[in-house]
């Protein structure tokens, strides 16, 4: 069964295959359940999750849950690893863990389903995909990546393999992200960069920070083991790591 | 939280001052800059350093540079009054010193050209591992490139960037922009 909801702002879309039964039902219901549990818990638009009060002061370092404290761990790890271009911590001090939220619950949403003993199904959050064994007709999952200058189209179509997939981009009227190196200036000179890794919580993190780094994010992920990707610039030409075309193929 | 605050802002002074520091003599050939009074372990080259940096870690993520940017004319060593105003910098490659990020020593060397910068690396000092990571307005030439073609099979999943998660981008811009020098 498929089903698709809105939770933490955007369209998340769970497939199981299996004959219809209570039990399906139950383990998608559990998923967007976790998913909706996540958003309360982190969600910097809701003044009662756990994260508007740590950015009150309300909360104290003992007294976090292990959840955030495992998140947080995280993004401190993606900042060292992209030296600096991810950064949950804002201008005004304030704590914005989305960026890394994201793949963190897909990730985790996944492993609800396998341990549900659900061995065929995906989880898409915005673009940001986990997957676990084949398709309703016994074929390897296939992934299309969005053509940034127009939705309504794909531009290649990939097989992670049971990998994390991941893009992160923009669209042409409408960049907020920015070089934090040139924060005056937008970040135009690509406009999608789509990264497959072995989960896709490190498919995440590293499509969000090589978004960031412009061009030369691309370079980054091939300087990466184990990661492949595909970069978009605003002209319209592809740029594909050395490893990427294995992906390719069914 | 507070020690990335103050060392944004020594990175940012140290910029500031390399950059208005008057009687600058600026070398800029691409592969050995020199910028006279550099506060730091390794006035004799930064580029070298980068490189020794790089050779000598095994087994983390490296970074293969493109090719250099073209090196800027030199610039003139006497002083002109200079009325700052948006970005305006003097053509050259300064470092800045070594400052204490909240994750480790972190320095900064900036390329100018034509007022405008042209190159950022940041460069950490490891304890264990050292990585740079180039800002280049250059494409990687060595990997394979197409132009994007709508194609036309159906797929089972889609992957794209997705506007509704306004909360998602709004975050990551003002993350990103609190990583400004």
């Amino acid at each position: 069964m498929k089903e698709t909801r809105l939770i933490m702002g955007m369209p998340i879309e769970i497939e199981i295959i299996g004959p219809t039964s209570p039990r399906l039902r139950m383990a998608s219901d559990n998923a967007f359940e976790y998913l909706t549990k996540v958003d309360e818990r982190f969600s910097t638009y809701k003044d009662s999750s756990e994260i508007s009060k740590i950015n009150i002061g309300e909360v104290k370092d003992n007294e976090m849950s292990e959840e955030m404290k495992e998140v947080f761990a995280l993004a401190e790890k993606t900042k060292k690893e992209t030296n600096g271009y991810f950064n949950i911590c804002r201008p005004d001090g304030k704590i914005d863990p989305s960026g890394i939220v994201k793949g963190w619950a897909i990730r985790n949403t996944a492993e609800l389903i396998s341990k549900a003993g659900h061995e065929n199904y995906f989880v898409n959050a915005g673009g940001d995909i986990a997957m676990g064994g084949t398709n309703t007709e016994g074929g390897q999952w296939s992934v299309g990546i969005k053509n940034p200058f127009n939705v309504s189209e794909i531009v290649k179509i990939v097989y992670p393999r049971g990998k994390g997939i991941a893009t992160s981009g923009s669209y042409i009227r409408g960049a907020h992200i920015y070089n934090p190196l040139t924060p005056e200036e937008e970040l135009k000179d690509i406009v999608s960069i789509t990264v497959i890794g072995p989960d896709v919580l490190e498919a995440d993190r590293f499509a969000t920070s090589a978004f960031a780094m412009g061009k030369a994010g691309i370079a980054f992920i091939e300087n990466l083991p184990s990661f492949e990707g595909y970069m978009i610039d605003k002209d319209g030409i592809a740029t594909m790591t050395s490893g990427f075309a294995v992906y390719t193929q069914q | 939280m507070k020690k990335l605050v103050i060392s944004v802002i020594f990175i940012g002074l140290s910029g500031l001052y390399v950059l208005y520091r008057p009687q600058i003599a600026v070398q800029t050939t691409a592969s050995t800059p020199s910028v006279p009074g550099t506060a730091g372990p390794n006035s004799s080259g930064i580029v070298p350093t980068i490189r020794r940096m790089i050779e000598e870690d095994d087994d983390g993520p490296r970074i293969i540079r493109p090719n250099p940017t073209p090196a800027p004319p030199p610039v003139s060593a006497t002083p002109t009054a200079q009325t700052p105003a948006k970005a305006v910098y003097k053509d050259g490659t300064y470092t800045g010193s070594v400052a204490d990020a909240f994750y480790g020593l972190v320095q900064v060397k900036a390329t100018i050209a034509n007022g405008r910068i042209t190159d950022v690396v940041f460069l950490s000092y490891p304890s264990d591992r050292a990585t740079s990571v180039s800002i280049n307005s250059q494409a990687t030439p060595y990997l394979t490139q197409e132009a994007i073609q709508a194609q036309t099979a159906n797929v089972n999943i889609i992957s794209g960037a997705t506007e509704t998660s306004l909360a998602f981008k709004q975050s990551l811009s003002f993350a990103l922009a609190s990583a400004k020098i």
